[in-house]
């Protein structure tokens, strides 16, 4: 057996050899980094963690018509309150009468956006083919097509009646003034119920208080646009405050209440919306009203910047309720109960 | 005419998703797509509109010194989940348009030619199971093979199973067979064998129970689940007091505002 020529001879690997320790010697140890071996963070199944992290509950596949039906169709509601108590105690006939107009636009819009929603948009009839009080979405679908077809009539009979008092449009303008105000009163809170009683942890802990800051939400839509539009009753200014500061101590409640369930109002993209969202509707538009109280001169100014705030306000507030929904459903450690086991 | 159940045993259950094949191909339920999940050998995630049955993997480790056949050593548990058919069904209660109904077999059905996809189902499902296909525009979930089972055949699932993981049968036989069976197993030395079967919770019962080892969490089989009508009493009270205390103010205000 012969050696490989290439082999180096037995002198030169020793050198080599030495080489390789004289290098080895000139390093300090400071600079060598023993890497410690860490295992690979992998999501894992068990009691601690669920299903490997992945979600329990089914996001909301809701796009994004419905919170802006919960926008339009509370502020519809709203509006028809106030012009059936507009037509009861005031003589402010511009008022009622933009206010019907207002009720029945949102009776109109409400319907389409709801069945734009649909997965299958022809079939938007079937929400009729049964009545079932234990579903709030088969609740207020009667009661948006009662909203819908009294609110449309109110403000056309009104408008028949200032033109061509014919005998009995009076009485059936006020039956469908009463209807539209009554079923308004039913949209504008049912939506809170609607969300409130689902699975979804950051709605259903959530649910006593959504019908009232949906009211609260709608009511204030209403009267800003109505403010909008320059009416300049003391009576909008009063109700605009009330909810403004509802708004307000709605916004304190849930920053005070952090349970696991309802971490998506404070935190990401929802939390961030929720915030802003009450911002705009109760600290920002009742210090803007009663600015406007104090300044004599100025006070249009300042209501109408509190009614564009408060109206922004209510959209994101909506969109940020359904929001957190989806960041809700992500999170399996509520129905899973894991904060309990490992707190 | 009878009340019927799936029992489904993970302890039984060898991965090989025969019951997730069988449905799709009995029910014509289309592909869900290809997509690594990364955390398993499961790939298909979780029930939803394509799939009725979902095999979930759940890897346990080794307790050191333990080895061999020992009820400590490492385990794949297996269990192929389905839509649990719920006695108080969310979905049931909440579908605005009568699509969702209970079958004279006690399962949930969703009538194809009356859901408009309103997705209301999705949301008040506490399993997370019914699912809108965003192409097909209306939701779908598990039939609890209602046509099979009407002509006295086993659902898919159940038949296509190898190992009799899926057990199918009369509710009440079946859950004395599930007793049975975890008393065996804990007799085997088992000691961490499970019973889901959501009696006490507001569902009132399933048509849908499983044998786990360790917590049934790991499978995402929530220890509480509610049926989300328990919240529309809270919900339609603080409705009517909001309705009230808006009718109040907006006479307050207006009747104490300046009449013009």
């Amino acid at each position: 057996m012969t050696l490989s020529p290439l082999r180096p001879t037995s002198e030169e690997r020793e050198r080599r050899l030495q080489e390789i320790r004289r290098e080895a010697e000139k390093l300090q140890p400071s600079e060598l980094h023993p890497r410690q071996v860490e295992p690979i963070q992998q999501p894992q199944a068990s009691a601690e963690t669920g299903y490997y992290g992945t979600p329990v509950l089914k996001r909301p596949q809701w796009t994004v018509e419905v919170p802006i039906y919960f926008f339009v169709g509370g502020a519809a509601g709203a509006a028809a309150l106030i012009a059936a108590v507009g037509e009861l105690a005031t003589e402010d006939h511009a008022l009622i009468r933009d206010a019907r107009w207002l009720a029945a636009i949102g009776g109109v819009i409400s319907p389409a956006l709801l069945t734009a929603d649909l997965g299958m948009p022809s079939r938007f009839l079937h929400m009729l083919r049964v009545f079932k009080v234990q579903s709030p979405m088969s609740v207020g679908s009667w009661t948006l097509v009662a909203f819908s077809s009294s609110s449309v009539g109110a403000a056309m009979l009104g408008e028949l009646r200032r033109r061509r008092p014919l005998a009995g449009v009076p009485f059936l303008t006020s039956a469908a003034q009463i209807t539209s105000a009554l079923t308004g009163l039913v949209l504008a809170t049912y939506t809170g119920v609607l969300i409130g009683a689902t699975a979804i942890p950051v709605w259903n802990e959530h649910v006593a208080e959504l019908p009232a800051h949906f009211a609260a939400s709608g009511l204030a839509t209403a009267v800003s646009l109505l403010e909008l539009r320059g009416h300049e009753s003391s009576a909008l200014n009063a109700l605009a405050i009330g909810a403004a500061l509802f708004e307000t101590a709605m916004g304190a409640a849930i920053e005070a209440r952090a349970t696991p369930g309802t971490e998506a109002l404070r935190h990401g993209v929802s939390g961030q919306a929720m915030r802003g969202a009450g911002f705009l509707s109760g600290p920002l538009p009742l210090a803007l009203r009663i600015l406007g109280l104090l300044s004599k001169r100025n006070q249009q100014q300042f209501r109408r910047a509190a009614a564009v705030s408060s109206v922004l306000g209510s959209l994101l507030t909506r969109w940020a309720w359904v929001r957190a929904g989806t960041a809700s459903a992500e999170d399996p450690r509520v129905p899973l109960q894991i904060e309990k086991h490992t707190p | 005419m009878s009340t019927t159940a799936f029992l489904t045993d993970s302890t039984l259950c060898i991965g090989c998703k025969a019951c997730e094949v069988a449905c799709k191909e009995w029910n014509q339920v289309e592909g869900d797509g290809f997509e690594w999940k990364g955390f398993s050998y499961d790939n298909t995630g979780a029930l939803g509109h394509s799939t009725w049955r979902h095999v979930k993997f759940v890897e346990a480790g080794a307790l050191p010194g333990r080895g061999g056949n020992s009820p400590d050593a490492f385990t794949w548990g297996m269990l192929s989940d389905v839509c649990k058919h719920c006695e108080n069904a969310g979905c049931l209660e909440a579908c605005p348009t009568g699509a969702l109904v209970r079958t004279e077999f006690g399962g949930v059905y969703l009538q194809d030619d009356i859901c408009n996809g309103c997705a209301y189902c999705v949301v008040t499902c506490p399993f997370g199971v019914v699912e809108r296909n965003p192409d097909k525009g209306r939701a779908f979930k598990c039939t609890f093979c209602y046509d099979r089972q009407k002509e006295g055949l086993q659902p898919a699932c159940a038949t296509a199973c190898p190992t009799e993981s899926i057990k199918f049968g009369e509710i009440e036989p079946l859950r004395e067979r599930a007793r049975a069976r975890l008393k065996k197993l804990r007799e085997d030395g088992f000691g961490d064998v499970h019973l889901y079967d959501p009696t006490e919770s507001s569902v009132g019962g399933v048509h849908a129970f499983f044998i786990t080892r360790g917590d049934p969490s790991a499978y995402n089989l929530p220890p509480e689940p509610e049926v989300p009508t328990v919240y529309l009493r809270k919900g339609w009270i603080s409705a009517g007091i909001a309705a009230a205390v808006m009718l109040a103010g907006t006479l307050l205000a207006f009747a104490g505002s300046d009449k013009r």
